[in-house]
């Protein structure tokens, strides 16, 4: 494996509260190779925008970030300065959020976006701003970029505006794009345009992507690789199609065995009993216990690392190979 | 937008209509005007030819024609007191309320928006909770009550700024005494327009910053972040222009509120204005000239909601989608 683009050691991401500390992301470590496309999945509230927001250094407060480190180009950037920082994000580390609609300045027009943000981080002066934009207009696929330019967010249908969107992220050329649910708020029609859209980016631009999402459908359409989390872990990580195929977590085969077969005649569609628990109330060893269809006696114990299961990584006790 | 435009100035001439009535009713049913312009003395067949000259026998309904067809034309009749045409009156003493009125709210606006910027933008910092407490007390106190303790404290007591008064005016053409030409005039003004704009300032304030809260926490600000833009821009470039709409409809409401609650800053400075002339035809019963005031502050109000109506759409591009689509297609 080349150099990694991005480490992150042992982060755990906890807010202040009325009751103490809670851990929301609890001890994750991962890398990120360039131009690699890393899927996140994992139920709402099991830290993936948590992760992704402390990457770009736009963690909201009473959020912040407990211990571990980020290393980006194998340079520190969990603790850098706001200023520093503001440098990295859009130049380096680009975003898109999943609500296309609202990511945008109503008030502004499209142009006006673009050159506002090309300017903050490239040199270039107003003129060769605009020749830029549109030319990125056109590179993500919107007809008539030079009217285009001229017209307010509100003219733009929602796929046109995560088009729009995905071109504000890349108009730097960042190394990272951490792509928030970009494709919830759109139809499947359309979610299939910007997806095959991202990858065109991320080959041609060399940008590695890290997709969080919460369909596994998004993940194996797209990634390389995919990261499962449950309750602020890692679960399972490994390559899409061993884990999709082999998934070695419990948790990830019970997701596997919830998606439904299309013309798959069953009763009831496959599911994992019991809900992902609360923060404040993650029961001790694995977190998964409660749920876990293969529970044995050390998951209540011992909290699992991740650890070699065949193709992947998986914190699971069934793969201590010291049992 | 022109279809706007013009529904909206029909919807003005509808407003000056019903504030004529209103004006209107008062020459008649309050008080007996012959009764104030004339002595004693004066005998009942006297009163009856005055009566009958100021036409004040026909019918309700040609009285009200005649008084609309007069009040067109800016011809309120001539005042019981001053024997002068009250429009005329009026005139003279419009210069004076209208600086004032335009000191306080420039005043209001040029602090009352960089506090709320700041409040809004530093919920936690002390300053922020010192200015909420302060604007707490422009809010609570009675405009007269503020006018006398700058009154006492920086005429008084400091000897920085005169108590009362307009200072020296300069004639500008026929119509318009102004006192921005002087040092004196200036002075003057200090006083009473913080006085006039104080309220509207705390409320300005109170309204960029609650304004602020919540446009920070919306995705486009968010995805401004996350792009790398600069501070500055976020904050002055994308969120205050979306919290001008509701401040240009409050300080467009504003300032016919400040030119009618003039009439008390005026009255505690001894300011030649509008207002004052008002307490005065209060006091004497001067119908001409409380009803030419109250159709003059009844067309200031209308024209700046008018102005304002346009600012929407100077603002706010969603609002010309309309009629740009119908024209492009």
């Amino acid at each position: 494996m080349t150099e990694a683009l991005l480490k992150v050691e042992n982060l755990s991401i906890a807010f202040k509260s009325r009751h103490g500390e809670l851990t929301a992301v609890d001890n994750i470590s991962f890398e990120m190779a360039p131009g690699e496309i890393l899927g996140v999945v994992g139920e709402s509230g099991a830290g993936k925008s948590l992760t992704g927001s402390a990457l770009t250094g736009l963690l909201e407060k009473p959020g912040f970030i407990k211990s571990g480190q980020i290393l980006f180009e194998n340079r520190r950037i969990d603790n850098l300065p706001y200023e520093q920082m503001r440098r990295l994000r859009g130049l380096k580390i680009g975003a898109i959020f999943q609500d296309p609609l609202t990511s945008l300045n109503p008030l502004y027009t499209v142009g006006f976006h673009l050159v506002e943000t090309i300017m903050t981080h490239l040199p270039m002066n107003q003129a060769k701003a605009k020749d830029h934009a549109i030319r990125l207009l056109t590179e993500v696929g919107i007809p008539a970029p030079e009217k285009r330019f001229e017209q307010y967010p509100h003219q733009f249908s929602g796929g046109m505006r995560q088009r729009v969107v995905i071109a504000l992220a890349i108009c730097a050329n960042p190394k990272l794009i951490i792509a928030d649910e970009p494709t919830t708020a759109l139809d499947v029609s359309v979610q299939a345009q910007i997806l095959r859209l991202l990858k065109t980016m991320s080959k041609e631009h060399g940008a590695a992507i890290m997709l969080i999402t919460h369909d596994m459908g998004v993940i194996a359409e797209t990634a390389d690789r995919v990261s499962v989390m449950y309750a602020g872990r890692i679960a399972e990580i490994g390559p899409v199609a061993s884990v999709i195929k082999n998934p070695q977590h419990p948790y990830t085969q019970g997701l596997m065995a919830a998606i439904p077969i299309i013309g798959h005649q069953a009763e009831r569609l496959a599911q994992i009993d019991g809900a992902m628990p609360r923060l404040n109330a993650i029961p001790t060893g694995c977190s998964f216990n409660p749920r876990c269809p293969k529970v044995f006696e050390r998951c209540y114990h011992d909290r699992p690392d991740l650890m070699t299961a065949q193709d992947s990584l998986a914190a699971c006790w069934l793969h201590d190979k010291t049992r | 937008m022109f279809a706007f435009v013009l529904r909206r100035i029909g919807q003005s001439l509808f407003v000056m209509l019903v504030v004529a009535i209103i004006a209107f009713s008062m020459f008649r049913f309050v008080g007996d005007p012959v009764h104030n312009m004339v002595g004693q003395q004066t005998s009942m067949e006297d009163r009856e030819k005055l009566r009958e000259a100021l036409g004040l026998n026909d019918p309700f309904y040609v009285q009200f024609y005649k008084f609309i067809k007069n009040a067109v034309k800016g011809d309120f009749g001539v005042s019981y007191r001053h024997g002068r045409p009250a429009s005329e009156i009026i005139a003279e003493r419009l210069p004076a309320t209208l600086e004032l009125s335009l000191v306080a709210v420039l005043f209001a606006l040029c602090v009352g928006i960089p506090m709320g910027v700041y409040t809004g933008i530093k919920k936690d910092s002390i300053l922020s909770k010192f200015f909420l407490t302060t604007s707490l007390i422009g809010v609570s106190m009675p405009v007269f009550l503020i006018g006398i303790l700058m009154i006492w404290i920086f005429a008084v007591e400091l000897h920085w700024l005169p108590p009362f008064g307009r200072g020296d005016v300069v004639e500008l053409g026929k119509y318009w005494s102004t006192g921005f030409l002087t040092i004196s005039g200036l002075k003057a003004l200090i006083l009473p327009a913080i006085t006039l704009g104080l309220f509207q300032m705390t409320l300005i304030m109170r309204l960029v910053r609650s304004e602020m809260l919540e446009v920070l926490r919306t995705d486009y600000i968010k995805f401004a972040r996350a792009r790398g833009l600069k501070n500055s821009a976020i904050y002055f470039g994308h969120a205050l222009k979306n919290t001008l709409l509701p401040v240009i409809t409050i300080t467009g409401l504003q300032i016919g509120t400040i030119i009618a609650f003039a009439i008390i800053t005026e009255t505690v400075f001894n300011w030649p204005g509008m207002g004052q002339l008002f307490i005065q035809a209060i006091n004497n019963v001067d119908i001409p000239i409380m009803a030419a005031y109250l159709m003059l502050v009844s067309l200031i109000f209308v024209i700046i909601n008018l102005i304002v109506d346009a600012l929407y759409f100077w603002v706010d591009p969603r609002l010309k989608t309309g009629n740009v689509v119908a024209r492009s297609t």
